[in-house]
């Protein structure tokens, strides 16, 4: 119990007194004090910035003495040299624009050298006929607030650093992964008497490797073998399929060229690899032989497919038509796997269209629900049937161009044609 | 991309008239213009634009390396100039602009008639025997103190320059606030002003000229006006009676005054 008095019997109300006592207390803090020793800085300031009062709060931080300040510094004397910069070309114009700014960030020189962090706010009274007259501004101490600033600071410093370091990773994988896309196909097609080849490989995505691949190599010095196929799945595992299939199907062709027996190799080894790993891994294939006749310039065609898309063979004439290899078997899913074999012969103006199933289910339409299909292939063949591999390959690139977004997987696409003119006969006129 | 939508270019004032271009310094952006744009609308056509990387100027256009020099800022005037097809125009430029404008002027004459210098500084820093008025010193710890005055700006202002749609009274308050500007864009502008050299540029301007200095400019001190105005052919130099660094808000009487004097002049 505090403060009870004989004169207040009704302990109720002492605490009405104590209030008074403490008001009194408050009141006796004169306007003059409260201004002089308030805990913040007040400077004003007529407008060409000559000080003109400045609270004894302020004149402690900056171990200054009132009549150094008084009538003989401007404002931006107490700034340091980054701080009257910052002052002229930022806080100067704002106040005059606006009247008022607040919250600004600013060093103030201290006499022994030394430099405080303060927050500054300022406002202009205006006369009464709309005059700037002088400018008020109240300091604060930032100096706690400006070290966890810092430290938030460095902190970002320190993330932009780690996102730098992360996006440089980012396109160091990259690149490698272009490097081992690259491995999974040929650098360039190799040169065939009296054949013209080309190809094209679209990637759905610079961060996956690729699963379609495909090839063209020589056999015995007389024939060539091709092939082009799709493994399932995407990514590493899918190009360690395709890296295998790839140099499997070499290796196997060059054993034995017969379509159908290359195929069963690859199954064989496939199947052997991956069946009882947990992780089955199969592909389409088709792989076939060239044979060309120096004498006629036909080059006749011997394929086997294990369960990809048809080849297109486009004519001279204007036709195009599939060559069906219906039945033929994924390769690697079972042992023995059966594979559907199919034979042609090119003769001038003709090509062989191989591709993968990215081109035919492209996704088209408004709303992309329909997916390209066989037909409209055709359709597009018959089109370019004549034109010679690169004119076809390079007309399919722009229709997968023209899918846009609806292009969501990995399409290669290989060509291989006679020329229209073909190699010029041999004239028994000329002596050699 | 459309550089009227690019450097946010405003045209007012009379359509008739001959073309004045003015062209804000470091630190703020068209806006500064204000007290000044009532005094020339009525005889002449006035385009305000900001350079990349200030005020509403398109922030995707910003390239650090183009911007990093003096040439790229005058690349913007010259574009700007371009896509009004101005022949001619006076050119006002405060502070850096001055100088971005003597480039300006070297890269397309037929574009700019006449310079107004607002406080110009071809050099800020000290050198022999000339006196910028900052030491090499001085300019690092400004731009050191650039770093830590854009933090507690940074900390009020950042949040509403990048977008920030969980605070979209941030957004608001933008709208209302002048001379917003991206710190680490306003960065670049600051090195590239504060450690540019253009005195030799100012020997081959070749058209009337206004310079255009206060009494007491913490950023351009007397000398340095002294030095423009002997350097700069023929030219006229006027000296304000005002605080600070930007006559045209402290004094805007006097430097109109000035201004439309001297272009009253060239007519």
């Amino acid at each position: 119990m505090m403060c009870r008095s004989a004169e207040q019997p009704d302990p109720q109300d002492t605490g009405g007194d104590a209030t008074d006592v403490l008001f009194a207390a408050l009141l006796e803090d004169s306007a003059d004090e409260l201004y002089e020793s308030a805990p913040c800085g007040y400077l004003s300031a007529l407008m060409d910035g000559t000080i003109a009062k400045i609270n004894s709060t302020l004149l402690g931080w900056l171990s200054l003495d009132r009549e150094a300040v008084v009538g003989r510094m401007r404002f931006t004397d107490l700034l340091t040299v980054g701080g009257k910069l910052y002052h002229e070309t930022h806080f100067a114009p704002l106040l005059r624009m606006q009247g008022e700014i607040s919250g600004i960030a600013l060093d103030i020189k201290q006499s022994a050298g030394g430099r405080m962090p303060v927050l500054v706010s300022a406002a202009v009274k205006y006369g009464s006929t709309g005059q700037p007259l002088l400018t008020r501004t109240t300091v604060f101490d930032a100096r706690d607030r400006r070290a966890y600033e810092e430290e938030l600071l460095r902190r970002r410093d320190a993330a932009e650093e780690a996102r730098k370091q992360a996006e440089a990773d980012r396109a160091r994988l990259q690149e490698a992964l272009a490097v081992l896309q690259q491995s999974l196909l040929p650098d360039t097609l190799p040169p065939i008497p009296g054949v013209e080849t080309a190809a094209h490989y679209h990637t759905a995505s610079p961060d996956r490797l690729g699963g379609d691949f495909y090839d063209v190599f020589p056999l015995d010095g007389k024939r060539f073998a091709f092939f082009l196929g799709d493994v399932c799945g995407k990514g590493p595992q899918a190009a360690a399929v395709t890296s295998l299939t790839r140099y499997t199907l070499r290796a196997a062709a060059l054993h034995d060229p017969d379509p159908v027996s290359a195929l069963s190799t690859l199954n064989t080894v496939l199947h052997e690899r991956y069946a009882d790993s947990g992780d089955p891994r199969y592909c389409t294939a088709v792989f076939g032989t060239l044979g060309p006749d120096p004498t006629t310039g036909h080059v006749a065609v011997q394929l086997a497919s294990g369960g990809h898309p048809p080849v297109l063979v486009l004519r001279a004439d204007g036709t195009a038509d599939f060559l069906p290899t219906p039945g033929g078997l994924l390769v690697g899913v079972v042992p023995g796997a059966r594979f559907t074999t199919a034979t042609t012969v090119l003769t001038p103006g003709d090509t062989l269209l191989l591709y993968t199933d990215g081109l035919t289910e492209a996704r088209t339409g408004d709303d992309q629900s329909d997916r390209y299909g066989d037909e409209a292939l055709r359709g597009f063949a018959v089109r370019h049937a004549g034109r010679p591999p690169d004119a076809v390959v390079q007309a399919l690139t722009g229709l997968l161009h023209g899918f846009g977004d609806g292009l969501d997987d990995d399409t290669a696409l290989l060509a291989i044609g006679v020329p229209a003119t073909g190699p010029a006969p041999c004239d028994p006129a000329t002596p050699d | 991309m459309d550089v009227v939508r690019r450097n946010n270019v405003t045209v007012v004032g009379n359509p008739e008239g001959p073309a004045v271009v003015l062209a804000h310094g470091f630190g703020c952006d068209q806006n500064m213009w204000r007290l000044t744009v009532p005094a020339l609308v009525e005889d002449y056509r006035v385009v305000l634009f900001d350079y990349v990387g200030s005020g509403r100027a398109e922030p995707s256009a910003f390239s650090e390396k183009r911007y990093s020099s003096l040439s790229g800022y005058a690349r913007d005037v010259v574009e700007v100039c371009e896509a009004l097809d101005l022949r001619d125009a006076a050119f006002v430029g405060h502070s850096v602009s001055a100088m971005i404008g003597v480039v300006a002027l070297g890269m397309a004459p037929e574009r700019i008639g006449a310079l107004v210098m607002v406080a110009p500084s071809p050099r800020y820093v000290d050198d022999d025997g000339y006196r910028g008025g900052f030491s090499a010193d001085d300019i690092d710890e400004l731009l050191a103190s650039l770093e830590s005055n854009y933090l507690g700006w940074s900390a009020a202002m950042a949040p509403m320059i990048m977008g920030n749609p969980d605070r979209p009274e941030l957004d608001q308050e933008l709208k209302n606030s002048f001379c917003a500007t991206d710190p680490d864009m306003a960065r670049v502008f600051a090195r590239t002003t504060f450690l540019s050299d253009s005195r030799d540029d100012l020997k081959s301007v070749a058209v009337p000229t206004l310079v255009l200095e206060c009494t007491q400019d913490v950023i351009a001190p007397r000398e340095v006006g002294a030095f423009v105005h002997r350097t700069v052919p023929g030219s006229t130099l006027v000296t304000l009676d005002a605080t600070g660094h930007c006559p045209h808000l402290s004094a805007p009487e006097a430097t109109n005054a000035a201004i439309t004097d001297f272009l009253a002049g060239l007519r």
